[in-house]
């Protein structure tokens, strides 16, 4: 059963890790001007719900597995993911706003926390690897 | 709580060094040391001062010639020889064989001339003479040829006596020297000691030929005498490298300069020196003709009046006739060049024309004056005297900018921050070369690189003198709370940046281009001190009375950055420029180097380009992606019961009528007409129908075009069918019952209507919209209105107007907004059609045709303004700015495309932006920085053009530099903008905290800094003297303030107008300007246009200034009160308002009527002034006692206690508190910090 949990988790990580290259590739793309920033935002406003859902799922799956180590290590990414995605003003069109996007240095915060999110997630992508080997093992 | 954090992130770069671009290839000469030169330097001084005094006392006429010439030759020209005559030993021959070999294949193309190089004194004498007053090239021309055989002579046979005999011929010429000679002659004598082989020749042509003919021909000849004797020195000189930047630097700046003497009363003065710098002569092309020249002098008659256009000095206007033509004029310079391109060229005596300009061009200018002769202070007094002169033209509002005072008393040069020149201190010879020229600093930024210790040892003791020696006036400590009459009697005008003058007068205007820091800050972390923003203010479109046109196949642009080529940019040698942005070294085209204007080749920096910081370029098809759109202009108007009520649509449609035929376009222009209520019509107005169809389509969720081809159509060719619908449009609808408003599917019809040619939408809306895609709902809760805690909903609802602009942006569409209704609409969602379609938005509170006549005026005004002003389509802007800074937020109606790329579908004169920057690189290796704006937009008829502008500001390392240039205007300007951003996208309590924090924090970085004030009381620098008033008044603004009753729209709408307005406009919308107006009178009085315009002084916006005896004004920028006191004077309501006495003056009154008495026609005379400075024409109101508009005029008196706000006194002592708190914390840390 454990080992299942962490295949799920370790694929759903796999996803997570290929979305934050996504991201940082696609603002890189902006910052460079090799697109503009209204497809750029499109693009990855496509892509926050997945996110959010994408790491909401792990950060609950072992919640419910009580695994309470790794729980807690996802809990303040997850939430931070959530309060974003509520907090985004009626009037912008996302999380990445093309209006704003290039406005008080928000490109560069985007990209911090796209570089920030790859790091945390290949971090989790080991200790699931892990988990999941000494899961198997076990079994 | 909410500072504003100037900075972004910054990055510590290890500091760039210059490329080094410019290798010392030109040094092929003997290496002579330089200091070999001030040995003859020992004898100039006296000269120098000596025929100063001489010439510029001479009337600037030619009859007054031939003595003038006789002292000239005695006094001036052997002295001058006589020095050099010790450095005349080796004729340098390398460079000037490759020049003339180069110039003769150029010159071969050209037609045989008549008059051989031998010839050339005689003829040269000769010919000038007779065509002295036809042309200044004329007798440029002649000198040419003399000069060239004579130096070629001068060389092998050590010259002088010859110099002198040819100095007899040019008889005509003396004449002029009053004007400039003096300066060039000093040059020539000092300049040696910086020499480049290579000089590029300079825009003086251009620039002299503006003033009479005679003027031009001076520094021409001046030039050329001086290398003569120094043939041998030019070439040797191992300094050359960093030099010749410096040298073309000033180039560049120092035509401008000659025009300004000239104009200031044909003074000569110290300056010269650049002049001579530059002068030197390249291939003259017309140069060696005489005979020729008599051609070329007819054709060139109307020359003084074209070429004066280009010069755009700051502080200069010219009458605005010439200034018309200037386009086309240029324009057709630039078609002969194509035409008759190597024409004037000569053939038999270039050659040695070749040799001799290389040699003279050797001779630089870097020359100097003891800083102590009087000479200077002389010139500074002219120039100095100079302005009135020129202000009393220019009716702007911001005036020139005037020379500080402080400059006259020991630097000649600006207050001389001593950072600009120390290189040339310790470099250059000894003492009498030392003094600092203004010349230097351009080139200052090479220095360091060659000198790295001695630059920084004597920006040291720069430093020192600056604090010392003296104190520039802008760093005067100013009490705020004992002084309190801070307010200039006139308006506040823009500070100069510390540059030579040179470059001052080549300067961008400050109207087009401010930034908050005219002296920027080496390093972030300086920044970071100064607690003041970084950012500039621009105003890109700006309606000018002058601006060269340029038209040519190639746009020269440096090659990586792709910067415009600019008057700050150094001419390395005659074939390649060093960009002054990214400091790559680019070719100069071979097209580039003939100069439309002079005909002249070889010139490169004086084409038009180089000389003017605001030019227009015609562009060629690379710039476009498809063919030029046609002018299209689409109008959405509302229609329901709210709007016929309003009865906006009469006016609307009486104002298209009037105005049609003056809608900027071509033959290709197009026009339609879409309503809408519940449903949406639109107008077939094809051509050939008998009368305009309706069409209307009711199923507004899924909204489509019923005849996609005829609703826009040519305005030509239907323009009956267009007059009898707008005839008939405003009856159509008068019985509506409709309520609701469907503007969603409205504009998502026009959207589709326009995509295929982009071009501009005019939205008129009376409600809030409520039906289909994008309906609103009320969000203003009215008894939150005068709330002080937390106002909410500044932010749009809905995101759909937004998506709406960025689709209409891409289509190149522009959505302009006009909002005429009576209740809440909610702008804050609607204004973001556009906000980012680069729109603009007009906004009538309880508008009403009849019931408020006001508002009904100014929609008339304004309209008249909007349908006919200026209009640039499918525009794009960029901003760059030196390699170190970057630009990191933007403000202005328009969409980011990418980083640095903003996106204007339309542009129009009445926009203006702002940006913010962060130093992210220490700009320590340079002494300039420069920032550009270019502008690339099709105009209505149809043509590609870009408009660039470029300013240059000095770098400064010390804290009391950057505050000495803070330009208090634009921090204001760019505060209010980044306090909008923060009270949307935070609060508005945490945007007003920040805007007194901005006053707290630098001003106690300030006193920090300023170790000998008292702490205990409330001192700014004389530059920020106004900036707690300022900021209390944007905190008493209806956008910010809090505890007024104060409608969100209303709110909303300025703050929209502090985020799209330019500066000019904005601070008259902060801080009014009220004025006395019952005892106007006609002392301080200027004069625009023949008529008379009192100048009555600034008063301070206090209701203790009003007195019941009085009569005042105030300009808001958008309305203006005239309050009348109750016991005013009953001959002044008589006079001026045309009613016997204070009682019977109506309450509702908008227009002063036509009287005969002097006062009336002062008073008129001074309003009329004030509103040609604005192009939306206010609306004027007066008001008494009673009157329901006094409380909207008390508002603006904004020194004044309210229930809810500070006086300024107020304001000011908590200011001071909050400072002792924070200077305290500051001294406690530092406590704990040290050891």
């Amino acid at each position: 059963m454990e080992s299942v949990v962490f295949i799920f988790s370790l694929i759903d990580n796999c996803a997570l890790i290929f979305l934050s290259v996504y991201f940082i590739i696609t603002l890189s793309d902006l910052e460079c001007d090799y697109i503009n920033a209204r497809s750029c935002c499109s693009k990855l406003n496509k892509w926050v719900v997945p996110e959010v859902v994408g790491h909401a799922v792990v950060t609950v799956l072992m919640l419910i597995s009580l695994h309470w180590f790794i729980f807690l290590l996802n809990l303040p990414v997850a939430t931070w993911n959530i309060y974003r995605y509520i907090m985004v003003p009626s009037g912008n069109m996302g999380v990445f706003d093309p209006t704003e996007i290039h406005n008080r240095g928000q490109l560069k915060s985007h990209m911090k926390e796209a570089m920030i999110k790859l790091g945390f997630h290949l971090l989790c992508f080991f200790m699931y690897l892990y988990s999941m080997i000494l899961a198997l093992i076990n079994d | 709580m909410g500072g504003w954090d100037f900075t972004l992130d910054s990055h510590t770069i290890p500091l760039l060094q210059p490329k080094k671009g410019a290798a010392p290839r030109y040094q092929n000469g003997p290496v002579q040391s330089q200091m070999q030169f001030p040995s003859g330097y020992g004898s100039h001084p006296p000269n120098y001062s000596a025929p100063s005094g001489h010439y510029s006392q001479v009337p600037n006429k030619a009859a007054a010639s031939s003595h003038l010439d006789n002292q000239y030759r005695a006094s001036y020209y052997p002295t001058y020889y006589s020095a050099p005559a010790q450095n005349v030993m080796t004729p340098s021959v390398g460079s000037s064989v490759l020049n003339t070999q180069e110039s003769q294949q150029f010159y071969n193309k050209t037609p045989p001339h008549t008059v051989g190089s031998a010839e050339g004194p005689i003829q040269g004498a000769i010919s000038p003479v007779s065509y002295l007053h036809t042309s200044a090239q004329q007798s440029y021309s002649a000198f040419g040829n003399h000069y060239s055989t004579s130096v070629s002579s001068s060389v092998t046979s050590q010259g002088f006596p010859l110099n002198s005999d040819r100095y007899t011929m040019p008889v005509v010429s003396s004449a002029l020297y009053p004007n400039v000679s003096y300066p060039a002659a000093a040059g020539g004598v000092y300049g040696q000691a910086f020499t480049s082989q290579s000089l590029p020749a300079v825009g003086q042509f251009k620039e002299t030929t503006t003033f009479s003919s005679q003027s031009t021909s001076v520094p021409h000849s001046l030039q050329q005498h001086v290398p003569m004797g120094y043939n041998s020195t030019l070439s040797t000189i191992p300094s050359a490298q960093s030099t010749q930047d410096n040298l073309s630097r000033h180039l560049t700046g120092s035509a401008a300069k000659v025009n300004n003497q000239i104009n200031t009363g044909g003074v000569d003065s110290p300056q010269p020196m650049h002049s001579v710098s530059q002068t030197i002569p390249f291939t003259k092309p017309g140069a060696g003709t005489p005979a020729s020249s008599a051609v070329v002098s007819s054709v060139r008659t109307p020359a003084p009046s074209l070429s004066s256009q280009p010069r755009s000095s700051p502080s200069v206007t010219q009458s605005p006739e010439s200034a018309l033509q200037e386009g086309m004029q240029y324009g057709g310079y630039v078609n002969n060049q194509a035409s008759s391109a190597p024409a004037p060229l000569s053939s038999s005596s270039d050659d040695e024309e070749e040799d001799e300009e290389d040699e003279e061009a050797a001779i630089d200018s870097s020359s100097t004056t003891s800083s102590a002769s009087p000479v200077l202070n002389n010139y500074d007094a002219l120039e100095g005297g100079g302005y009135p002169e020129t202000r009393s033209v220019t009716s702007s509002p911001v005036p020139a900018p005037s020379v500080p005072q402080t400059s006259k008393a020991s630097k000649p040069f600006g207050y001389g921050y001593p950072t600009l020149q120390p290189g040339y201190q310790n470099a250059a010879p000894p003492a009498p070369v030392q003094p600092s020229n203004p010349g230097h600093h351009p080139g200052f930024q090479h220095y360091p690189q060659q000198y790295p210790g001695v630059n920084q040892l004597s920006s040291s003791l720069g430093g020192l003198s600056l604090q010392h020696s003296q104190q520039p006036e802008s760093l005067r400590p100013v009490n705020l709370t004992q002084d309190r009459n801070i307010l200039p009697v006139s308006s506040v005008p823009a500070p100069v940046p510390n540059l030579n003058s040179d470059l001052r007068k080549l300067n961008c205007s400050p109207d087009s281009f401010r930034c908050t820091l005219t002296n920027i800050p080496q390093t972030q972390a300086l920044l970071n001190k100064a607690k003041l923003p970084l950012g500039l203010l621009l105003h890109p479109f700006r309606d000018l009375t002058q601006l060269p046109v340029i038209t040519s196949s190639t746009i020269v642009r440096c090659r990586s950055c792709r910067t415009y080529i600019n008057p700050f940019v150094s001419f390395i040698d005659q074939r390649r420029w060093k960009c002054n942005l990214c400091y790559r070294v680019n070719d100069v085209p071979e097209e580039f180097m003939y100069n439309p204007l002079t005909r002249s080749y070889g010139e490169p920096h004086k084409r038009p380009e180089v000389q003017n910081s605001t030019v227009e370029f015609i562009a060629s098809s690379d710039y476009m992606l498809r063919p030029p759109q046609p002018a299209v202009y689409l109008f959405v108007l509302d229609v329901s019961h709210n709007a016929v009520e309003a009865g906006y649509l009469t006016i609307l449609c009486q104002s298209l009528l009037e105005n049609l035929d003056k809608l900027p376009g071509d033959s290709r222009t197009r026009i339609g007409f879409i309503t809408f209520d519940s449903t949406v019509q639109f107008y077939n107005l094809q051509e050939g129908l008998s009368q305009p169809q309706m069409l209307i389509v009711s199923d507004i969720d899924d909204i489509f075009l019923p005849t996609p081809d005829s609703l826009l159509v040519n305005l030509h060719e239907s323009k009956e069918l267009i007059k009898d619908l707008l005839n008939a449009l405003p009856n159509m609808f008068t019985n509506t019952r409709e309520t609701h408003s469907a503007l969603g599917p409205a504009l998502q019809a026009a959207f589709k209507l326009m995509s295929p040619t982009g071009g501009r939408i005019s939205v008129f809306q009376t409600q809030l919209p409520s039906l289909g895609a994008g309906l609103l709902h009320s969000r203003e809760d009215p008894n939150q209105r005068s709330s002080t805690k937390v106002v909410q909903h500044l932010g749009p609802a809905t995101d759909f107007y937004k998506k709406l602009a960025l689709d209409c942006s891409g289509q190149q569409t522009a959505v302009d907004l006009f909002l005429l209704s009576s209740q809440y609409s909610d702008l804050a969602s609607l204004a973001c059609m556009s906000k980012y379609s680069a729109g603009c938005i007009y906004y009538y509170p309880s508008f009403h045709r009849s019931h408020n006549p006001a508002q009904a005026e100014k929609l008339q005004k304004d309209l008249k303004r909007y349908l006919t002003r200026k209009i640039g389509f499918e525009a794009v802007m960029r901003i760059r700015c030196t390699k170190g800074l970057s630009i990191h937020t933007f403000h202005g109606n328009f969409f980011v495309r990418s980083t640095d790329l903003l996106s204007l579908a339309n542009v129009n004169p009445d926009a203006g932006f702002a940006v913010q920057m962060s130093i992210e690189e220490s700009l320590t290796d340079t002494s300039l920085v420069c920032f550009q704006t270019a502008l690339l937009y099709t105009s209505s008829k149809g043509e590609r053009r870009i408009r660039v502008h470029t300013l240059c500001l000095p770098v400064v390392s010390s804290l009391a530099d950057v505050y000495a240039g803070a330009d208090v205007q634009a921090v204001v300007c760019l505060l209010a903008n980044m306090a909008v951003d923060r009270s949307v996208s935070s609060s508005l309590a945490d945007a007003r905290d920040a805007l007194v924090n901005a006053v707290v924090d630098s001003l106690a970085a300030y006193m920090s800094t300023a170790s000998n004030l008292q702490q205990s009381v409330l001192v700014a620098p004389n530059s920020l003297r106004l900036f707690p008033l300022y900021i209390l008044a944007l905190l008493k603004q209806k956008a910010f303030r809090t505890g007024t009753s104060t409608r969100l729209d209303d709110r909303v709408y300025a703050m929209c107008q502090m985020k799209s307005q330019p500066l000019v406009h904005l601070m008259k919308m902060i801080h009014p300007n009220l004025y006395r107006i019952d005892k106007l009178i006609d002392e301080s009085t200027i004069h625009v246009n023949d008529r008379v315009v009192p100048q009555p002084p600034l008063q301070k916006l206090s209701a203790e200034k009003l007195t019941r005896e009085g009569a005042f004004l105030m300009d808001c920028g958008s309305a203006f009160y005239i309050w009348i006191g109750k016991n005013c004077d009953n001959n002044f309501i008589k006079d001026v308002l045309g009613y016997p006495d204070y009682a019977s003056v109506p309450q509702k009154m908008t227009q002063l009527p036509e009287g005969d008495a002097p006062s009336s026609e002062r008073t008129r005379s001074f309003i009329s002034w004030l509103r040609d400075s604005r192009p939306l024409s206010p609306v004027l109101q007066v008001i008494k006692d009673e009157n329901p508009g006094k409380t909207e005029f008390f508002q603006h008196l904004i020194e004044d206690r309210t229930e809810a706000a500070f006086s300024y006194y107020e304001f000011l002592l908590n200011i001071q508190q909050q400072i002792s708190t924070y200077v305290g914390r500051i001294r406690s840390f530092q406590l704990l910090t040290l050891p």
